[in-house]
């Protein structure tokens, strides 16, 4: 059986199992039953994407009698989709496993039950399609049970906020992918892929088509500045959705991006790829900034996302770039930073939902200023989610680090660039990229040490328990993920290659023969890296000075109380909170971009009320874009009415004055 | 022959967009339907002359439609409805006649203009055809846009009917379907707009559109 095949079987098994939570809604078993069914579908989706990249089995495609009629749908497994399948199952697997345990503390499982195999389902769908109808059609089912997915605890506050938002943005999103498919099929409106490919555009054409593609992909992966319903959808649905959605979703957008801009739009000439940069770095920058200053694990997660979306897209703008140039193994390098940053965010995102999980679960709160020294109620929770922040702050040797220094090794290529455009904004972008990083790591650093270590602030984070099994076993096959991708990237970079193959016409040099699993991107002589070097050093050293320790220093044990600024005092309140640790970057950074004020509410004189520091927040995207725009779109509207009540003959007029105008600019034209 | 042809079609046409003038001037109802009469059979004449050049007897038909039809019965008919109302004194004007006139030498200026542009690969006698025939469609729009009484209104609509017809026929090899259907769609306007006046006489006791903008709670 042919990988396309195969995973269209267990897309329908998907399909079937979200109907079966349906008919079997009243059985106690059901909620096992599906996500047991999830994980292994999954999983074979993943085996058909990992058989379909390293050569196993061949490129086929697959037409179904279903769709248009006479069209059929077109279904097909290139290296590319391969990758994404991969993704897909990799991380839908996770999930799911995840979710046996965690879907036990479900209040109400049949609003999530049926939506969430056909979600999977749905995405592996969209990887798959082979014309532009299924893959819309994909594209929208998929949003809207994710949609239904958010919508799972609908009587939470901002729960249906966060729906209404994320509803209008994905209408929205999806238009602008139609009319780029529609450009795409342009007059002879065939609606194939393979005949999209071949058609011959001009420049202006596909730069039209980058600019709606990414309006479209880049409003459900999360860019700036259509960003705004991520971080208010992911933090309302469950914990193993908002892992899906974070860690898969905004990748399967992505997916479409990378689909339509690197294969069949054709070539973008290279000054359509600053703009893809300059938002990527933005999108970084400001999805990091906001995610410094969010008090809500989940909303730091979902600003995360937005950070490293941001990362991703500007590596593709990257490699544009180098491709317009015909500089392609370095447009390969950037391509591959990208996937390979694709598959460790997946990984390192599911993973920290997952903690967040665990922490709503074992405390019920999502709030850092009521959490605090779970370290020592949930150790394995907090052991897990520490591998997956030191991924994500891309420490060595884990994965983040790996695909991180992979982009810019291809950052450092710009002056390699004939233009002296990208000569200026790649080094630019590359800075922002690297003040990104490094606020990622502040941030979560703030988010472990808040929440994790220290005293804990409310009775509950002292009560907390440690979850079920699966969940952790979930979490530990992600986190081993993250540690091995980190350690043998060289492994998952040849394994992409045939994707980045296919899209730059270029690959990275084989890695897999290089001593110690050495990254060796461009040449020897230019720069290496290897992960597993470093794991070894920091192994050995590591091991070796706390035998050192032990072995030279005093066994006697000596209890003290800890250093508190010399005034002593048992309020947790007293130890860095989630404000007061990020004052000193909201203070530098976030004045004019996060609109941050503070203002000291001094008591007068004899009043023995404490004095208060308030801090306001404002999202400026929101209030400056969209509440402008929404006002905006009222008064024109309102003006518009006005056209509702005209007389019969000012209709004619309008009728007969529209028709002559259009026949004056005809008779002009001609 | 085929020079004569030509200047007879091009005279029939050309008198239709004539009359279509004459229309736009017509201050009383009487006055108005007959000049549309005399609009339908000069449209009968012209496609029976197009009939006849084209060697198409089916358009004999179309020509026998028109006349029986517009040139006969629905003047009469419109005759008797504005005896029974009793409105065939009425005098009504929008638009100052010089106003309006100067309007539809616009019209037909750009429709010639446009039409000569677009159909120079077509024959002479289509190119022709289309023009006029877009210039009484876009007469028999702009009578129904500045007048306020129903009936003219009505007349103005068939006479916009009227320059469908010579398009159609004007056209070679166009099927007989097409010109039946429009002169079925005229039929039921009429019959529909000719209910529609009598219950709008029946409630406001006038067929000044004004009266339905008050009704609406509207005034000018």
């Amino acid at each position: 059986m042919s990988a396309v095949d195969l995973s269209l079987y267990c897309v329908a098994a998907l399909l079937a199992l979200g109907l079966a939570a349906i008919a079997l809604r009243r059985s106690a078993a059901i909620s096992a039953l599906v996500y047991f069914g999830s994980a292994l579908l999954s999983l074979v989706l993943a085996g058909a994407g990992v058989a379909v990249l390293a050569g196993a089995a061949e490129i086929t495609g697959r037409v179904l009698p279903v769709g248009l009629p006479w069209l059929g749908s077109h279904w097909r497994i290139d290296a590319l989709s391969a990758f994404f399948l991969l993704v897909v199952g990799f991380g839908g697997a996770a999930a799911s496993v995840y979710a046996v345990g965690y879907g036990r503390h479900e209040s109400e499982p049949q609003r999530v039950l049926p939506f969430y195999p056909a979600f999977l389902g749905a995405m592996a769908l969209v990887v798959m399609a082979n014309d532009a109808f299924s893959f819309l059609l994909s594209w929208e089912v998929m949003s809207l049970l994710s949609w239904a997915l958010v919508m799972a605890h609908h009587r939470a506050a901002g729960t249906q906020h966060a729906g209404y938002v994320y509803l209008v943005m994905a209408g929205f999103g999806t238009m602008a992918l139609l009319l780029a498919f529609g450009l795409l099929a342009g007059s002879a409106g065939d609606y194939a892929f393979e005949a999209m490919r071949a058609a011959a555009r001009s420049p202006a054409m596909a730069a039209v088509i980058l600019a709606l593609m990414l309006v479209g992909a880049g409003s459900k992966a999360g860019l700036v500045p259509l960003h705004v319903w991520l971080p208010l959808a992911h933090p309302a649905a469950p914990s193993h959705v908002s892992a899906l959605m974070s860690g898969v979703m905004t990748k399967v957008a992505l997916y479409g991006l990378i689909r339509v801009v690197f294969d069949l739009v054709g070539p973008l000439e290279w000054w359509a790829s600053p703009a893809v940069i300059v938002l990527g770095a933005g999108t970084a920058v400001l999805g990091i900034l906001n995610a410094l200053v969010a008090s809500d694990i989940k909303k730091i997660l979902a600003y995360s996302t937005i950070e490293n979306i941001g990362v991703i897209v500007a590596a593709l703008g990257l490699a544009l770039a180098f491709r317009a140039n015909g500089m392609a193994a370095t447009s390969a390098l950037a391509f591959s930073a990208a996937l390979f940053h694709i598959v460790n965010h997946a990984a390192f995102k599911s993973l920290l939902f997952m903690g967040a999980g665990n922490v709503l679960v074992a405390t019920g709160q999502r709030e850092l200023d009521v959490l605090g020294g779970l370290i020592h109620r949930m150790p394995v929770t907090a052991f897990l989610v520490l591998v997956g922040a030191l991924a994500i702050s891309a420490l060595p040797p884990l994965n983040g680090f790996a695909s991180e220094w992979l982009l810019f090794q291809s950052v450092l290529k710009s002056p390699e660039l004939p233009q002296a455009g990208l000569q200026i904004i790649v080094p630019a972008a590359g800075a922002m990229l690297a003040l990104a990083a490094a606020l990622a790591a502040a941030a979560f650093v703030r988010l472990y040490g808040v929440g994790f270590l220290g005293r804990p602030r409310s009775d509950v984070a002292a009560k907390a328990i440690e979850v079920d099994r699966f969940a952790l076993a979930a979490m530990g096959a992600l986190a081993l993920v993250c540690v091995l991708a980190g350690i043998f990237p060289g492994v998952m970079l040849d394994l992409m290659a045939p994707a980045a193959e296919a899209m730059v016409n270029g690959r990275l040099p084989v890695q897999a023969d290089e001593a110690w699993q050495t990254l060796v991107p461009i040449a020897e002589t230019r720069s290496t890296y290897s992960g597993l070097l470093v794991f070894l050093f920091i192994v050995f050293s590591a091991t070796s000075s706390a035998w050192l320790v032990h072995r030279l220093a005093s066994r006697r044990l000596r209890r003290g109380p800890a250093w508190d600024c010399g005034f002593p005092s048992n309020i947790a309140n007293t130890q860095y909170g989630a404000g007061s640790f990020v004052q000193p970057l909201r203070r530098v950074l976030g004045t004019i971009l996060l609109g941050a004020r503070e203002e000291v509410a001094m008591p007068p004189p004899g009043d023995n009320r404490p004095a208060r520091l308030l801090v306001t927040l404002r999202d400026v995207i929101w209030d400056g874009g969209y509440l402008r725009l929404a006002a905006l779109i009222n008064s024109a509207a309102t003006q518009m009415n006005r056209l509702q009540f005209l007389t019969i003959r000012r209709y004619l007029s309008l009728v007969v004055g529209s028709l002559v105008s259009l026949l004056l600019v005809l008779t002009i034209w001609n | 022959m085929d020079r004569i042809a030509f200047d007879i079609a091009h005279l029939l046409a050309g008198g239709l967009v004539l009359v279509s003038f004459m229309m736009i001037y017509q201050d009383r109802l009487y006055a108005l339907l007959n000049v549309f009469a005399l609009h339908a059979v000069l449209l009968s004449l012209s496609v029976s002359w197009q009939a006849y050049t084209q060697h198409a007897p089916h358009l004999y038909v179309t020509a026998a439609i028109a006349l029986i039809f517009k040139a006969i019965v629905i003047p009469g008919v419109l005759h008797r409805i504005i005896r029974q109302m009793g409105i065939h004194r009425e005098v009504e004007k929008v638009v100052g006649v010089g106003v309006t006139m100067l309007a539809g030498m616009g019209l037909v200026a750009m429709s010639i203009v446009l039409m000569l542009g677009l159909t120079e690969a077509a024959d002479a006698f289509a190119r022709e055809d289309l023009a006029f025939a877009l210039s009484v469609v876009l007469l028999g729009l702009l009578m129904m846009v500045t007048r306020r009484n129903a009936v003219s209104q009505v007349v103005g609509f068939m006479s916009l009917e009227n320059g469908l017809i010579l398009a159609a026929t004007g056209a070679k090899g166009m099927p007989l379907v097409v010109e039946i259907s429009v002169a079925f769609s005229v039929l039921i306007a009429f019959i529909v707009i000719g209910v529609f006046l009598f219950r709008i006489r029946e409630r406001f006791d006038t067929v000044d559109d004004v009266a339905l903008e008050d009704y609406r709670g509207e005034v000018e």
